[in-house]
């Protein structure tokens, strides 16, 4: 495996759980891997980053702004926020669900409108995906992240049997199989 | 065998592979992962002591006793733990110590942004840095090897990016370490001053052997490349560092206490011009300079934040590496307390009543964030209580009637008891509101003396926290539930007006630990007055018509909201 994935969302989508299957398939494929991930006070609801890094060898384990392949949104506003970390032809892939920040909520700031066509001005390559709506629909609401990484495997061309053999030694026996679920659809979402 | 750990896994698993026995450890990001994957190793006796002040002296006490011992804290621990650190330089060990400590450059869960390496040069303590996480499982282990060689406990430091960055580490068999045998020895383990004049000689005496090794020690090596510039780094930061200046020489150091000074020397003369390059403050920078080698460093990268790839590029290059900045204004999304948060209804009170409220460290800091700003002050562990009696002796009785400390159940604990003592004994009125969520919160739901649990999960002795503060000296205690605003508002009232020590205890267990198995709330036919708004759960929004709804899959049914509507509009699904 040979790429940068930037992972970006909202405290408490499961960001963590994406980036450590990622970082299975590269244990199991041998190449470098590098996981950069945040935990305590930002996790509160916050705007979390995850960084992860697959080459033959990896330095840093933070990617560098202008230096991810993929910003895999769980959030558009996220989206937004970290879209200086994508290389000029990369691709942007963003779940279309809006959570509000509490200055939006109290009224101190505005949510952005139209967040996929600012990015789309600025990427040459954004999928939107309706990742909450899969998700529900695979059984399980919280596995939007696995929705997401199925679609990120397609995207990028992450062989099928081994994201999802990841997948399985990764996630928890008891959601293994809605996981699995949402990792199909999201793989086959068009 | 190979595997993806976390750096602080991988402090662990070097803790095992050296036969470490005993581990202590006070819960602080971005450290607290290293002892709770201890704590999952059969032979290792772990522990969460109250603070890292007892967590030191366990770890000590079993060094002393003979056996290999390992305390790990975040920077602001160090303070709290520095006395017995100070001293216990001074005594030595006689099984291994090794003292983690985790600095927080750019304060992603700190309330300060301190250099633990000057606790390295003042205490006169080695300090290893590792750079990615099979370093931090191999420094351990030497660490250890240097604590017994030299006779002095060791510090291995980390920052956020090494403790919560995952690599590859080859996975090897655990040490068979036996326990030193202990010997009663007064010149060495008795400190006064007649004791203690003798071990600063030891002391200075180690310091200069360990020097001279230190020069040789495949620790620091040189990543030799072109001539014209040379980097002194270490930690996380050589990674970026090779990133950055590809083609640089690099003198990487694994010790950055006491530094291979004339290694470095040679090194500078070798090359065009040194550049140091180090997060936080000069330490090294200002080490080789003072050792009369020429060098730069902070004049390039300044002692705030972070470094990072970018960063380093940018400043020695002064060009941006991304075209792509500041497309649109995007809103903060700063933490928030959880939807059910116990401590909500707490801090709404407290703003409608008007308090002064003087707060603590743990997941009530945030408090202080809009819409609830709640909170006057937050500075340190256990600070909220021995701060609000400095109010009341400023300015008076009379004027601080309204002035309220508010600490957490493990902050209590771990520091703030000590003040409470000190209120009833110095007659001062201190109100104290103990937020009671029955486990360390913040740093993800660690156990503590008052949840009746070990770090093993095994069942202990829980202290109650009421009895406590009665045996403190306090007459007026009240726990009420911290979800009924009713109830708060009464205790914390009356507590206000008691003419002396009075503690509210505001008790339910964290909405993340123990999920409420009530339905979610609606809102039907809301009038859109806003007041569900003001106290700041995520799992209340405000729809384009001014209306706010629930979002279902958020809202635990805590029904602190429900209070708030003057129209009833809240109700149960």
């Amino acid at each position: 495996m040979n790429i940068n994935v930037l992972i970006v969302g909202v405290g408490g989508q499961g960001t963590l759980l994406a980036s450590r299957i990622l970082g299975k398939i590269a244990e199991n494929d041998g190449s470098d891997c590098k996981l950069s991930e945040v935990h305590g006070m930002a996790q509160r609801g916050g705007s979390v980053v995850t960084h992860v890094k697959a080459a033959e060898k990896v330095l840093s384990p933070i990617i560098s702004e202008g230096d991810a392949d993929v910003v895999l949104a769980f959030e558009q506003l996220e989206a937004l926020r970290y879209i200086n970390y994508l290389k000029r032809d990369g691709t942007v892939i963003v779940n279309s669900q809006k959570i509000l920040p509490m200055p939006v909520i109290t009224g101190a700031e505005f949510y952005p409108e139209n967040v996929t066509d600012v990015l789309k001005k600025e990427c040459r390559f954004v999928i939107e995906v309706p990742a909450l709506e899969i998700a529900e629909s695979a059984g399980n609401a919280k596995t939007v992240n696995t929705v997401m990484l199925g679609v990120l495997a397609k995207t990028v061309g992450l062989p099928y049997e081994e994201v999802k053999k990841a997948v399985i030694e990764t996630v928890p026996e008891k959601v293994r199989n809605v996981n699995l679920e949402a990792f199909e659809k999201g793989y086959n979402f068009k | 065998m190979k595997k993806l750990m976390l750096g602080n896994e991988a402090v662990a698993r070097g803790a095992y592979e050296a036969g470490v026995t005993v581990a202590t450890a006070y819960p602080g990001t971005p450290s607290t992962e290293i002892t709770e994957n201890i704590a999952r190793y059969d032979e290792i006796y772990a522990e969460w002591s109250p603070n890292e002040k007892v967590a030191m002296e366990v770890a000590y006490g079993a060094a002393v006793a003979g056996a290999r011992s390992i305390v790990s804290m975040k920077h602001v621990g160090l303070n709290v733990a520095a006395d017995p650190l100070f001293s216990a330089a001074y005594a030595g060990v006689n099984g291994g110590m090794v003292i983690v400590v985790a600095d927080d450059p750019a304060m992603h869960s700190s309330q300060n942004e301190q250099d633990s390496r000057y606790y390295a040069v003042s205490a006169h303590v080695p300090m290893l840095e590792p750079s990615d996480s099979e370093e931090a499982k191999e420094f351990v282990k030497e660490a250890f090897v240097l604590s017994e060689k030299y006779d002095t406990p060791v510090f291995l430091r980390t920052t956020t990016r090494l403790a919560h960055s995952q690599s590859f580490v080859e996975l090897c068999d655990r040490a068979d370490v036996s326990v030193k045998k202990y010997e009663k020895d007064i010149t060495k383990y008795t400190l006064m001053p007649s004791t203690a004049k003798i071990r600063h000689i030891a002391v200075e005496k180690r310091e200069n052997e360990l020097k001279l090794d230190i020069e040789n020690s495949p620790l620091n090596f040189i990543r030799e490349g072109d001539k014209k510039i040379g980097v002194v780094t270490s930690g996380v930061v050589y990674q970026y560092v090779r990133e950055a200046l590809p083609d640089a020489s690099v003198f990487k150091l694994g010790c950055v206490y006491p530094l291979p000074v004339e290694k470095i020397r040679k090194f500078a003369e070798s090359i065009g011009k040194l550049i140091v390059v180090e997060e936080l403050e000069p330490v090294i920078e200002n080490a080789l300079k003072a050792n009369g080698i020429p060098c730069e460093g902070k004049k390039y990268f300044g002692v705030q934040g972070e470094l990072s790839v970018g960063r380093i590029k940018t400043a020695l290059s002064g060009e941006s590496f991304s075209d792509k900045n500041n497309v649109v204004n995007v809103p903060v999304r700063p933490p928030v307390m959880c939807a059910g948060c116990p401590h909500r209804g707490v801090f709404y009170v407290l703003k409608k009543l008007g308090c002064r409220v003087i707060s603590d460290i743990g997941c009530y800091t945030l408090g202080a964030q809009s819409p609830l700003s709640a909170v006057d002050t937050v500075l340190c562990m256990g600070a909220s209580l021995g701060m609000a009696q400095g109010f009341e002796h400023a300015l008076g009785r009379e004027n601080t009637k309204n002035v309220v400390a508010v600490i957490g159940d493990s902050t209590f604990i771990h520091s703030g008891i000590t003040g409470l003592i000190d209120a009833v004994y110095n007659k001062t009125a201190l109100t104290l509101v103990i937020l009671d969520n029955s486990t360390t919160g913040m740093t993800g739901h660690q156990e503590h003396p008052a949840t009746g649990k070990t770090i093993k999960g095994e069942d202990t002795y829980a202290l109650n926290l009421e009895d406590a503060v009665k045996a403190s000296g306090v007459n007026f205690v009240e726990t009420v539930d911290a979800y009924d605003m009713k109830a708060v508002e009464k205790a914390i009232k009356e507590a206000c007006s008691y003419d002396g020590v009075s503690v509210v205890i505001a008790k339910r267990p964290c909405a993340l630990k123990i999920r409420l198995a009530e339905k979610p709330y609606e809102i039907r036919d809301c009038k859109k007055c806003g007041k569900c708004l003001k106290i700041g759960c995520p799992a209340i929004q405000k729809n384009p018509d001014g209306s706010a709804c629930i979002r279902h899959e958020l809202c635990v049914g805590c029904g602190v909201c429900r209070d708030m509507c003057a129209f009833g509009a809240i109700v149960k699904e």
